[in-house]
C-alpha cells in the first residue's frame, strides 16, 4: 500500500513537471529578486528591468534593500539582481564581493555617473570666473561661512563616498575647507536651504539625480581626470602631489548573484543587455520627482514607447 | 571618619588641578620630554581587533561545522522558524492569503480592511474600560488611514506583532534561568549590557550574513535590541516576591515547575507587563533601522521621503510610528494596571467571550460588505489628507526669515560652550585620563569598579580609536549637559503640577518615538551640517529620561517628610530647594544616567550629519560592510556607556545611603 502511494506521488510530480514545462518557456518560476534602494533613478531602472523580465515570462519580486548591505544577500543568493552600482561609490564593495565569484558584475547600465563640485547659478554674479576652477581662490571669501572664514566652505559627500576632496584642495592649493556631510539627505538638505535663501553654497552633486534638474547651476571645471593624475604626483599642475584634477566619471554597473546565471540564464542575458543613457534617465527622474508622477506610471509609459528596444533584450 | 573626608577633598582638589594643568600644558610637557605618545597613542602599538573579528565572523559563516550541520544551516533554520508566524501575520494584516510567488501570486483571501483593524483595537481598548483610552486608540488607527499610511503601517505593525511576543517569551525564559542559577545570572548580565549598549548598526551586517536578507533579519535585530529590559524586569520581579508566598506554595505541594508557572509568574504579572511595555517601545524605535535591511514598512517610507527631501512625507510617516507606539504603549500600560480578575463568579461561555464573538461577527460582516462597497475595503482616496506642502512651507518660512538669528545663536554656543569642552577632552593626555577614571572608579565602587574602568579604557586605547572616543565624549557630554539644563526644571515642574505632567508626558513620548531621521533634515537645513546639528538631534532624543525621572523623584517623596517640613515652617521655596530636590537627587542622577545612555545610542545616527566620532566609525563599518570595524567601534561605544552607567549608579546608591532612602 505504502509503495503504491509513493509511486503515485512520483507519477504525480512527473505529470506536474511536464505540465509546468509546457506552460512556461522560462527556466524556473521561482521569483527573481531585484533590490530597490531609496533614490528615484534606481527605482526606475529596477522597475523597467522588472517589467521587461515579466514580459519574458519570469516571476519577479522587488525587495527594498540597503545599497551596500545588499551585497550580503547577493552573495548568499537571497537576492539576485542589483541594477545600479556606481563606479564612484560602489567600487570597493564590487571588488570585495566579486572576488570569490559568488557575486558577478553584469556590465554597465549605459549610464555614466558624474560627481563634481557644483554651485547654483546665482553665485556666478558673485564669482564671474566660474566654472573655471582657477576662479575658486578669488571667490573663496564669497563662499565662506563664519566657521570657515576667510576660507571657502565646500560641502563634500559622506567620508564613505571617498572622492579625495581633501587631497584635491591641498594639491591645487585652494583656500577652501572641506566639510563632510554624513548622508545624501544632509547634503541636499543644505542645498535646498541655501537655494531658498539664495545663499552661497558649493557642494558635491552627482548625476543622474533630481538635484541638477531642480536647481539651476553648474559643475566646476577642474583639469580633466586621468588615471595618472591620481597615481602619479608629477602629472599635472602640481608636480609634487597627486589628485590635482577633477573626479573620474565612471559607469554605473549592474551586479547579480552568481545564482542568476545558473538558475535563470535567460534572465541573466536580459539583465546584461539592459541599457539606458544618462539623459534619458535624467528626464525620467525629473518626470517623477519634479512633475509628481508615480514611478509605475513613468515606467509604464517608457515601456509602451520603447517596445523595440526591450524586445531585443529578451530575444 | 572626618579625617578620610578631608583627605578625600584634598585628593579631589589636587586631581582637578592637575587635570586642568595637563589640559593647558599637556602638549608642551609631552614635547619637552620628547614623548609624543603621551598625547597621541602611537598607531603601530594599536592591536588589530577589527581584522581578527572580521576573520572570525567570516570563518563562522563560511566554514564553521558541527559535524551534522554547519553554522550557516543553524542560523538559516532559526530564520525559517521565525519567518513562518511572520508570514501568517503579514497575510492577515497586509498581503492577504496568496497562492504562488512574486507577481504570479493571486490573492485568495483579502487582508483585514482598515475598518476591521479599527474594530480590533476598539475591542482591545474596551477591556480597559477607559473612555479616554478608547477614543485615543481609535483615533490613532484612523490617523493611519486618513494620512495614507495604511499599507506601510500594517507591515510595520505585523513585524511588531511578531517581534514583541518572541522578545517577551525569550526575555521571561532568560529571566527565569538567571533567577534559578547565580552562575547563569553572572553570564547573562554582561551580555545584556552589551546588547543594550552596542549600537545596532554595528551588528547589522553580521546578522544579514547569518540570517539572510529580508524581514527576518530585521526581526532578529529588533529582538536583540528590545529583549534585555524584559530579562531584567523578570529577574527583578522574581527576586522581589515575598518569600512567604514561595514557602506556602511549596507547602501546598507544588512541584518546582508548578511553583514557577502557577505561583511566581502570575504574582509578578504587573511588573512583567512593564517589561512588555518596554519591549514594545524599543521595537518601535528600531523600525527605521530594520527597514534598512529589508523590513519595508513605515521606516522605508521615512528614509525614502528624506532622500527626496520631502520633509512633510517624512513627518507624516514618522508620526504614524509615534501613533502606533502611543496606542500600543497606553494599551499595554492600562492592561498592566488592570485589577487581576477574580474568578469567583462562574461566567457562562457567552458572557465570558461576548466581546470576541461580537468582534468576529463584525469582521465577517465587514468582509461581506467589502464585496459591495469599496469603502469598507479601502479608505477613500478623496478623504485622505496630505500635509507635505504645509511642512515644506513652514521650514522654508523659518529658513528665509530666521536663519541669520539662528546662525548667530549657534556661533555663540559653539565658541563659548562646545569648543572649550572639545579642547578639554582632546587635550588631556590619555594615560592621565585613564588614571583619573580609575581613581573615580575606586572612589565610587572600590576595586571592582576601578578594574572595570581601567580594563575598558585600555581596550579603547589599544584599538587606536582614542581620539574618536574623546570626540564622542565631548558630543555626548555637551548634549547631556544641555539636556539636563532643560530637562530637570521641566521634570520638577511636571512633578509639582499634574496638568503640566500630562502635557509634558505626551510631548516627551512623541520626541522619544518620533524617528530622529524625521527632524534631522530640517535641523540640517537650519543649522548646516556639523557638530551643532548633531548635538541638537541628540538633545531632542535624550531629553525624555531627564524629565521623566526627575518628575518621578519629586513626586514620590515620602509625604511624612513633607508634612514635617511644612509643620516646621518651610516656605514653598525652601520646601523645594531644601527638601524635595535633595531627596529626589538619586532619582535625578538615574535620569541623567539614562540620558547618557540614550545620547550614546543616538550618536551613531548623528554620523549621518557628518560627525567624526565613534558613531562615524560604526557607520563606515556598516556602509563598507566591514564587520570587524563596525563591531570594534560598537564595543568602544558600549564600554563608554557601561563605565558611565556603573559610576553614576554607584554614585546614586551612595547618595541614597546618605539620605537613608531605600
Amino acid at each position: 500500500m505504502k509503495i503504491l502511494k509513493n509511486k503515485f506521488n512520483i507519477l504525480l510530480s512527473f505529470i506536474f513537471i511536464l505540465f509546468a514545462q509546457n506552460i512556461y518557456a522560462v527556466e524556473s518560476k521561482d521569483p527573481i529578486k531585484l533590490t530597490l534602494h531609496d533614490w528615484t533613478g534606481q527605482l526606475i531602472t529596477t522597475n523597467i528591468m522588472a517589467e521587461v523580465l515579466k514580459e519574458a515570462g519570469y516571476n519577479v519580486e522587488l525587495v527594498p534593500a540597503d545599497y551596500i548591505a545588499q551585497f550580503a544577500g547577493l552573495q548568499t543568493g537571497d537576492l539576485h539582481v542589483a541594477m545600479e552600482m556606481w563606479e564612484t561609490t560602489g567600487r570597493d564593495a564590487i571588488d570585495e564581493y566579486t572576488a570569490d565569484g559568488r557575486v558577478v558584475n553584469v556590465g554597465t547600465t549605459g549610464m555614466d555617473a558624474i560627481e563634481e563640485w557644483w554651485y547654483p547659478s546665482y553665485m556666478k554674479e558673485k564669482c564671474p570666473g566660474l566654472p573655471n576652477w582657477e576662479a575658486l581662490n578669488d571667490c573663496a571669501e564669497a563662499f565662506s561661512t563664519p566657521e570657515t572664514s576667510p576660507k571657502g566652505r565646500y560641502l563634500g559627500g559622506p567620508v564613505t563616498w571617498g572622492g579625495y576632496d581633501d587631497e584635491r584642495v591641498e594639491a591645487l592649493g585652494l583656500d577652501w575647507e572641506v566639510i563632510h556631510a554624513g548622508t545624501d539627505g544632509a547634503l541636499f538638505g543644505e542645498l535646498e536651504s541655501a537655494y531658498q535663501r539664495k545663499a552661497p553654497i558649493m557642494l558635491w552633486v552627482y548625476a543622474p539625480h533630481w538635484a541638477p534638474s531642480k536647481y539651476d547651476g553648474e559643475f566646476v571645471e577642474f583639469p580633466p581626470y586621468t588615471t595618472e593624475c591620481y597615481t602619479d604626483p608629477s602629472w599635472g599642475i602640481n608636480k609634487n602631489a597627486a589628485y590635482d584634477c577633477g573626479k573620474p566619471r565612471g559607469p554605473i554597473w549592474k551586479v547579480a548573484s552568481s545564482m542568476l546565471k545558473d538558475k535563470w540564464p535567460g534572465a541573466y542575458d536580459a539583465v546584461e543587455a539592459f541599457t539606458l543613457d544618462s539623459n534619458e534617465m535624467g528626464n525620467l527622474v525629473a518626470a517623477v520627482d519634479l512633475d509628481g508622477n508615480t514611478v509605475e506610471a513613468v515606467v509604464a509609459e517608457w515601456m509602451a514607447n520603447n517596445k523595440d528596444r526591450w524586445g531585443n533584450w529578451i530575444k | 571618619m572626618r579625617k578620610t573626608k578631608i583627605s578625600n577633598k584634598i585628593i579631589f582638589i589636587s586631581l582637578t588641578f592637575l587635570t586642568l594643568l595637563l589640559y593647558w600644558y599637556g602638549k608642551e610637557i609631552a614635547n619637552y620630554f620628547d614623548s609624543k605618545w603621551l598625547v597621541k597613542y602611537p598607531k603601530h602599538y594599536s592591536f588589530p581587533f577589527a581584522i581578527y573579528t572580521t576573520t572570525f565572523v567570516k570563518w563562522l559563516i563560511n566554514e564553521a561545522n558541527f559535524l551534522l550541520f554547519t553554522f550557516n544551516d543553524l542560523t538559516r533554520f532559526f530564520a525559517w522558524i521565525i519567518e513562518q508566524p511572520y508570514k501568517i501575520v503579514l497575510a492577515i494584516f497586509s498581503k492577504g492569503i496568496l497562492r504562488g510567488q512574486g507577481q504570479d501570486a493571486i490573492q485568495i483571501i483579502e487582508p483585514l480592511s482598515w475598518i476591521s483593524v479599527v474594530g480590533i483595537f476598539f475591542t482591545l481598548a474596551l477591556y480597559t474600560k477607559d473612555k479616554f483610552l478608547i477614543i485615543l486608540v481609535v483615533l490613532s488607527i484612523v490617523y493611519l488611514a486618513v494620512f495614507d499610511q495604511w499599507q506601510s503601517s500594517m507591515i510595520t505593525l505585523s513585524s511588531i506583532i511578531i517581534a514583541v511576543p518572541i522578545g517577551v517569551i525569550l526575555g521571561i525564559l532568560f529571566g527565569i534561568l538567571s533567577y534559578k542559577s547565580k552562575i547563569l545570572e553572572k553570564i547573562i548580565t554582561p551580555i545584556l549590557d552589551l546588547m543594550q549598549t552596542v549600537p545596532v548598526f554595528a551588528y547589522l551586517v553580521p546578522i544579514l550574513v547569518m540570517f539572510g536578507f529580508g524581514p527576518v533579519s530585521a526581526l532578529i535585530a529588533t529582538i536583540i535590541y528590545a529583549m534585555p529590559p524584559m530579562v531584567r524586569t523578570t529577574l527583578l520581579a522574581l527576586n522581589n516576591i515575598d518569600p512567604q508566598l514561595k514557602e506556602s506554595g511549596l507547602m501546598s505541594g507544588c512541584t518546582e515547575r508548578q511553583l514557577m508557572w502557577k505561583v511566581l509568574i502570575p504574582v509578578s504579572k504587573p511588573t512583567l507587563l512593564i517589561g512588555v511595555n518596554q519591549v514594545i517601545m524599543l521595537s518601535l524605535n528600531m523600525v527605521i533601522i530594520a527597514s534598512m535591511i529589508g523590513a519595508g514598512g513605515l521606516g522605508y517610507d521615512v528614509l525614502a521621503s528624506l532622500r527626496r527631501l520631502d520633509i512633510g512625507g517624512g513627518i507624516e510617516s514618522g508620526i504614524a510610528i509615534v501613533v502606533i507606539a502611543i496606542a500600543l504603549d497606553r494599551l499595554s500600560q492600562s492592561f498592566a494596571n488592570l485589577p487581576t480578575l477574580s474568578k469567583k463568579t462562574q461566567l457562562t461561555f457567552y458572557n465570558k467571550y461576548k466581546k470576541i464573538i461580537f468582534l468576529l461577527s463584525y469582521i465577517i460582516s465587514i468582509y461581506i460588505l467589502g464585496y459591495f462597497f469599496t469603502f469598507f475595503k479601502f479608505f477613500p482616496k478623496e478623504l485622505m489628507i496630505n500635509t507635505s506642502l504645509f511642512w515644506e512651507e513652514l521650514v522654508k518660512y523659518i529658513n528665509i526669515n530666521y536663519f541669520d538669528n539662528l546662525e548667530s545663536f549657534k556661533i555663540t554656543l559653539l565658541t563659548f560652550f562646545m569648543l572649550p569642552i572639545k579642547k578639554f577632552f582632546l587635550g588631556i593626555p590619555w594615560p592621565w585620563f585613564i588614571f583619573v577614571l580609575t581613581i573615580i572608579g575606586w572612589y565610587f565602587g572600590k576595586f571592582k569598579l576601578a578594574l572595570l574602568c581601567l580594563v575598558m579604557s585600555i581596550f579603547i586605547v589599544t584599538t587606536g580609536l582614542w581620539e574618536k572616543a574623546m570626540i564622542t565624549l565631548y558630543l555626548c557630554g555637551s548634549s547631556v549637559i544641555i539636556a539636563s539644563i532643560i530637562g530637570i526644571p521641566l521634570g520638577v515642574w511636571a512633578g509639582l503640577n499634574d496638568r503640566a505632567n500630562k502635557i509634558l508626558t505626551a510631548f516627551i513620548d512623541t520626541l522619544q518615538t518620533l524617528p530622529s531621521f524625521v527632524y534631522l533634515i530640517p535641523v540640517v537645513m537650519l543649522f548646516r551640517v556639523g557638530d551643532f546639528t548633531a548635538m541638537i538631534a541628540v538633545i531632542l532624543y535624550a531629553l525624555a529620561p531627564a524629565v521623566r525621572y526627575t518628575a518621578h523623584g519629586v513626586r514620590n517623596i515620602n509625604s511624612q517628610i513633607i508634612e514635617a517640613a511644612l509643620i516646621s515652617g518651610c516656605s514653598q521655596r525652601q520646601l523645594l530647594f531644601k527638601i524635595k530636590l535633595p531627596l529626589a537627587l538619586p532619582e535625578i542622577l538615574l535620569g541623567i544616567n539614562q540620558t547618557i545612555m540614550l545620547a550614546l545610542s543616538m550618536l551613531v545616527i548623528t554620523a549621518l550629519v557628518g560627525t567624526r566620532d565613534l558613531g562615524q566609525e560604526v557607520y563606515i563599518g556598516l556602509t563598507k560592510a566591514d564587520i570587524g570595524r563596525g563591531l570594534v567601534a560598537g564595543l568602544c561605544v558600549a564600554f563608554i556607556s557601561i563605565i558611565a552607567d556603573r559610576i553614576i549608579k554607584a554614585g546614586s546608591n551612595k547618595l541614597k545611603n546618605k539620605y537613608g532612602i531605600k
